[in-house]
């Protein structure tokens, strides 16, 4: 199943001689501690920068993505390739350990939170400010483009924000039930505009 | 909830976007449906694409730290069963098949497999938990990100263990869980053979019991705890 794919999903080998991050979660898996800090250093920005988006907290991110990469190290064994790519995994897993991150946090002092209506998580300005750093993400924002705001604006409560379905059908004012219908036609709909995971 | 709408809960888990109980049925589902894994993997290849509008370097010292914790930390074996590891009930129907085999031969027994291999297939005993509208929900944070919570139906007179990011065990150690009865008497009630995401059914009947601990002992299990408990829930907390 490793066809062609459109988008550099961050697996592909740009050039010749370099390694691609699937091999090198291979390496480590056999305790390749060198593999390991090239996976790393190839990869940290990206986890980093959703785990900061997702926790907010500077400290505490920091502390979520030292858990994910120990995790990595600890189950790079369990990788499968059948399941996506390398990048995806590691991302998969990031995001589960910030979005469980912040839940244990807001169990802990519920009273406190409020959510106001009209903060939200993502502006569609920084959104579009940051689209600009790259080719693919110039795609992804165009992508976006066809989502309808709805869907959008599903997905980022919940992906960047950490909310569960329900709370963003209430921040949303959707009927109970309907927010997990928008995320996943709109990321059906990114993922065909984006060609990738066919 | 139908067959129908658990598959529409393919994208809110991609987004991390269930609750608990969610969570673990949908994850119990995945194990048997080829259609949602397809879909939730493709979904999360395009969830990874939003990742990457937020790249932020980590500190330099960041790396030093996980460098040095890797030399501390062995790297775990694959996995070669995982999935057998995480569907009690396929155990359930090999167990049912292979009773059927003692009793009336092979080949009743491959039909009675495949029977019960198909959406034909009463629900589960956790599934029957995590539906029963008579479900109690008692949750705990645990050092380093883990949770634990403990769902327990009277009606189904049975209690489920869901872990999220439970650290893993020394080699050599299981988990262990307990009933805590009303004496305060910690009841042995099953094992958990490692850490991360699991969902376990507790053995015995959860009726009489006020809470639940969970302990490390040596592989095997251990008649009374001999650890002081990683978690600790009280059924009078529940929602
Ligand atoms: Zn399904």
């Amino acid at each position: 199943m490793s066809h062609l794919q459109p988008v550099p999903t961050g697996d592909v080998p740009a050039e010749a001689g370099v390694v691609s991050l699937a091999s090198l979660l291979r390496l480590s898996a056999r305790g390749d501690e060198q593999a390991f800090a090239e996976l790393y250093d190839a990869t940290s920005a990206r986890v980093h920068g959703l785990v900061l988006r997702v926790v907010r907290d500077p400290a505490q991110s920091e502390e979520v993505t030292q858990e994910v990469y120990l995790q990595v190290w600890r189950t790079a064994a369990r990788y499968d390739e059948a399941r996506g790519s390398a990048m995806a995994w590691l991302m998969t897993l990031a995001h589960r350990r910030a979005v469980d991150r912040v839940r244990a946090a807001e169990a802990v002092n519920r009273q406190d939170t409020t959510y106001h209506q009209g903060s939200h998580v993502v502006s569609h300005d920084s959104t579009a400010e940051a689209a600009e750093q790259s080719m693919e993400a110039r795609r992804v924002r165009s992508a976006l483009v066809e989502l309808t705001p709805v869907q959008r604006e599903a997905i980022e409560l919940a992906y960047f924000g950490g909310y569960t379905h329900t709370e963003v059908a209430t921040m949303l004012d959707l009927p109970v039930g309907t927010a997990k219908t928008r995320i996943r036609d709109g990321l059906i709909r990114l993922r065909d505009a984006m060609g990738v995971g066919q | 909830m139908t067959a129908h709408e658990i598959h529409a809960l393919s994208g809110a888990y991609a987004v991390d976007a269930l609750d608990d109980v969610e969570r673990a049925r949908f994850e119990a589902h995945l194990a048997e449906c080829a259609e949602c894994r397809a879909e939730v993997t493709s979904l999360q290849a395009a969830t990874m694409l939003l990742a990457g509008l937020s790249e932020t370097a980590p500190p330099p010292e960041l790396r030093s730290r996980v460098l040095a914790d890797i030399k501390t930390v062995r790297p775990l074996p694959p996995t070669v069963a995982r999935i057998t590891e995480r569907r009690p009930r396929r155990w359930t129907s090999l167990l049912a098949a292979a009773a059927v085999i003692g009793a009336v031969g092979g080949g009743t027994a491959i039909w009675q497999d495949t029977h019960h291999g198909t959406s034909t297939r009463a629900p589960s005993a956790i599934d029957r938990v995590l539906e029963a509208a008579d479900v109690q929900k008692v949750s705990q944070p645990l050092p380093h990100g883990a949770v634990a919570t403990v769902f327990r139906s009277r009606s189904q007179s049975a209690a489920v263990l869901v872990t999220h990011n439970m650290p893993a065990l020394p080699a050599g150690h299981v988990y262990e869980l307990w009933f805590r009865d009303q004496h305060g008497t910690m009841v042995p009630a099953g094992l958990m053979a490692g850490g991360g995401n699991r969902t376990v059914l507790f053995e015995g009947n959860a009726n009489n019991a006020r809470g639940v601990g969970v302990t490390v002992e040596p592989a095997g299990g251990s008649k009374q705890p001999t650890t002081i408990p990683v978690a600790l829930l009280n059924f009078e907390q529940s929602t």
